[in-house]
């Protein structure tokens, strides 16, 4: 039992993103099933998958951070307010980084001393880090963005446009972290068995700490690269972002309880939200029903990956 | 006597693997009958068969001389038969009654619409607990917040408030205080004389030789026999439960000297849960801590290995070190195999591999990042030496036995050149096989110079492989034993010192 149920949940997104892919390529096959599209696609994506591959460090300690989305949102605002008003585009990154990093570090401290769960926590940053953002902005969109910035999210090299190059470079970072370092090791089991890991000498309050921080960097570099998209940022940018992580992340197959997951499964699970997007566009499907849609089959994969088992037994 | 409950033929089996087969055996109306066997012996699952948790894989069960085919425990109340569970199945925030009467609320109509009446629960729970002789329970307390005691009294009201006349105890006493087993034993003894049919598991022989009527033994999923208590020796019990003379229970105990060199000096410690400990731990010693469930010796391990805040002195080879986080004690060489492993000494879900790395990674990484060679040799010579079953080193521990469970735990310390073991009944819910290399284990530890404080509440194993005993009571030494010269009627002298005023 627990050894087929283990392979549907690894292994069964993929079967369903590839399900997905060829509905839509019957479906529409000359606008769909294009290289052109599937470049669009994982541009479309690659937002998303970065706060997902953040969002995947904090579900595996079994936490969630809602704030990720409200960070993008503050990041690109601060990048591109700094970069206009010192015309430098590394301090503009720079502070983004920093301010990112910076509201992770918070959430992190919240949930690891004042042991806040980490539901209420990040919820509460998320409130707080929209308000900075409409303080920070007047409420107004940030224009005038230098070219150099524009290129992070709208040039490319070698024809393979850079947000998807930074998306890849960041899959492969977070794949060696979690599967190939001690610290990696920490996570996994910090969120498996806390009082265990404890016992075998890890740090706790720092990998708790560091996770949030992570899904504040990548929250951070998604927010950069959704301003610089957009050749304006938007208060209110980031606003939804975080659900669509999480749901990337449970796509993917990681435990909500923590202690089990998969980075690959995490870039599926972002995939199958994207394609989704894509094709239902492709076909005119009207966006309301789209996100009726996007939710059935949240539901449908959560089910069939035996997720809700484990909370009826235990 | 009557006979209620007539098992026939009796078998059952878990994904191909037999636990139980060809059970046959009955209970007298009125009768306490008390079921014994090792871990594993397959009592547990007998019992959900007979309160309709489980359903049986061919055979019979007679009720009062007919028939009965449960489908679900409901089906089992409904016909008289009451299971309360080692893990209570209380909600933490409701009160005694409340919880006494979990669905099936009494309630009174007010304008057609039913509204529960707690005056009436209230009412016929006091009134059921009165019939059963169990008094001085806080009826209005809510469950989360009775002692262990007395939310067992409420299982078992909670059973014959169903009216039930065949109660089903799964270790009812394990959790217990001398104190509190007395009078559990004391209600049951009244409810026997009410015509109550019992029917209880226990590990504690003493107790089955004190309170019960006919003991049934199962071994490996067979019934071994059923005896009369007073036609029968505990000595003849314990050989039915192991199929082998108790002697050979225990490997033989190396023959060695045990030098005078001090390992640990414990001094003046205390915490809310032990007060002023002292004690010498020499080079090569097992140092036996016994005692009774809650005599704080659990804590006292889990203090001087930094998972509990506490006071006092620890000296390690003469030096004072100071640990107050698991990895302070980590470094200086001193380690804990815990009581619950799943608590705290495994992360399930994850492989033994992992498992086994886990406290050991600065070993086996270089800048950060883990050698997967260093760190597949090092399980690997582990799992030989201890002999752990597993399929393969991905094998996720969860899927693991308890035996093999355990000797993860042993082994990620193995890797680390352990001074001091702290091992807390690490013999707690494994098979006799098992515990057996258990033993042989620490013979060969403490041959090769590593100290072991060894916390047991069982006495024979304390008494077979200590060099030295402490008992405690109450959070104090009350003694120091020589394990030569001492039984364990010695041992619970001095365990229930202190509990008597």
């Amino acid at each position: 039992m627990a050894s087929s149920n283990g392979f549907i949940r690894k292994y069964g997104v993929i079967f369903g993103l590839l399900g997905i892919i060829i509905f839509f390529a019957i479906e529409s096959p000359t606008y769909f099933f294009t290289s052109s599209n599937f470049i669009l696609i994982s541009k479309q994506s690659s937002i998303n998958i970065l706060l997902a591959l953040g969002q995947m460090f904090v579900i595996l300690t079994a936490g969630i951070d809602l704030s990720d989305g409200a960070i993008a949102g503050l990041v690109g605002a601060v990048a591109a307010g700094v970069t206009v008003a010192t015309g430098n585009l590394f301090f503009g990154l720079l502070a983004g980084l920093g301010v990112g990093i910076g509201f992770g570090i918070v959430n992190g401290l919240i949930v690891a001393f004042a042991k806040v769960p980490a539901f209420i926590a990040t919820l509460a940053t998320m409130s707080a880090i929209t308000g900075i953002t409409l303080i920070y902005t007047q409420g107004e969109p940030i224009w005038n963005l230098p070219s150099s910035f524009d290129f992070i999210g709208q040039g490319s090299l070698l024809d393979i446009p850079f947000s998807i190059i930074i998306m890849a470079l960041s899959f492969v970072a977070v794949w060696i972290i979690l599967e190939r370092t001690k610290y990696g090791r920490h996570v996994y089991a910090v969120g498996g068995n806390i009082k265990a890991s404890r016992a075998a000498g890890v740090k706790i309050s720092s990998v708790l700490i560091s996770v949030y921080a992570i899904s504040g960097l990548l929250a951070a570099i998604g927010g950069i690269i959704l301003a610089s998209r957009l050749g304006t940022a938007e208060p209110s940018a980031g606003s939804g972002y975080e659900l669509d992580a999480i749901a990337a992340v449970v796509l993917g197959g990681t435990s909500l309880f923590g202690g089990e997951g998969w980075v690959v499964g995490t870039i599926i699970g972002g995939y199958i939200i994207a394609v989704l997007n894509n094709g239902m566009t492709i076909m005119n499907i009207s966006a309301y029903y789209q996100e009726v849609v996007k939710g059935l089959v949240i539901l449908l994969a959560v089910m069939l990956t035996s997720f809700g088992k484990k909370y009826w037994n235990e | 006597m009557t006979e209620i409950l007539k098992i026939n033929n009796i078998g059952k089996s878990f994904s191909g693997v037999t636990v139980l087969k060809n059970i046959n055996f009955s209970i007298q109306k009125g009768e306490l009958h008390a079921i014994v066997g090792e871990n594993g012996a397959g009592k547990s699952t007998l019992m959900k068969i007979i309160a309709g948790e489980l359903e049986p894989e061919g055979g019979k069960v007679y009720l009062n001389g007919s028939e009965v085919k449960f489908h679900s425990p409901i089906d089992a109340i409904h016909a008289g038969i009451s299971l309360i569970h080692q893990e209570f199945s209380l909600v933490p925030q409701l009160t005694v009654y409340e919880n006494i009467f979990l669905g099936r609320e009494i309630s009174k109509k007010f304008f057609k619409i039913n509204f529960i009446d707690k005056k009436a629960m209230k009412k016929s729970a006091l009134e059921v607990l009165k019939t059963f002789g169990i008094l001085n329970i806080p009826i209005d307390s809510k469950a989360k917040d009775l002692s262990v005691a007395d939310k067992q009294l409420t299982e078992i009201a909670k059973a014959l408030s169903t009216n039930s006349n065949l109660l089903i105890m799964d270790e009812p006493t394990a959790a217990l205080t001398l104190r509190e087993t007395e009078l559990l034993f004391s209600i049951l003894k009244n409810l026997k004389a009410q015509g109550v049919t019992i029917i209880f598991i226990s590990h504690r022989l003493e107790e089955i030789f004190e309170i019960a009527d006919v003991v049934t033994v199962l071994r490996n999923g067979e019934l071994v026999g059923t005896k009369k208590i007073d036609e029968v020796t505990m000595e003849e019990v314990v050989s039915m439960m192991v199929g082998k003379s108790m002697k050979s229970r225990f490997p033989e105990k190396p023959i060695r000297e045990i030098s005078n060199e001090k390992m640990l000096e414990i001094k003046s410690l205390s915490s809310d849960a032990f007060k002023n400990v002292n004690f010498t731990l020499r080079k090569g010693e097992i140092l036996g801590i016994a005692g009774l469930v809650g005599c704080g010796n659990m804590q006292l391990g889990e203090s001087i290995f930094g998972l509990r805040d506490f006071k006092g002195e620890i000296y390690l080879e003469g030096k004072r070190v100071d640990i107050s986080e698991p990895i302070d004690a980590i470094k200086d060489g001193i380690f804990l195999v815990p009581e619950d492993r799943h608590d705290l000494g495994l992360v399930l879900q994850r492989s033994v591999k992992e498992n086994h790395a886990l406290p050991n990674l600065d070993l086996f990484s270089e800048f950060g990042f883990v050698s997967s060679k260093k760190e597949k040799r090092s399980v690997r010579a582990s799992i030989s030496y201890l002999n752990t079953k597993v399929s393969s080193i991905n094998q996720k521990v969860d899927n693991l036995s308890g035996g093999n469970q355990q000797k993860v735990v042993l082994g990620k310390w193995l890797v680390r050149s352990p001074k001091i073991l702290i091992l807390d009944e690490p013999t707690r819910g494994i098979d006799i096989g098992a515990k057996y290399e258990i033993y042989k284990f620490m013979y060969d530890q403490v041959l090769k110079g590593v100290s072991i404080i060894f916390i047991s509440s069982e006495l024979a194993e304390v008494l077979s492989l200590s060099d030295r005993i402490l008992v405690m009571s109450e959070g104090r030494i009350t003694g120091e034993l020589d394990p030569k010269s001492t039984s364990q009627e010695d041992i619970l002298k001095f365990a229930v010192k202190g509990k008597e005023s």
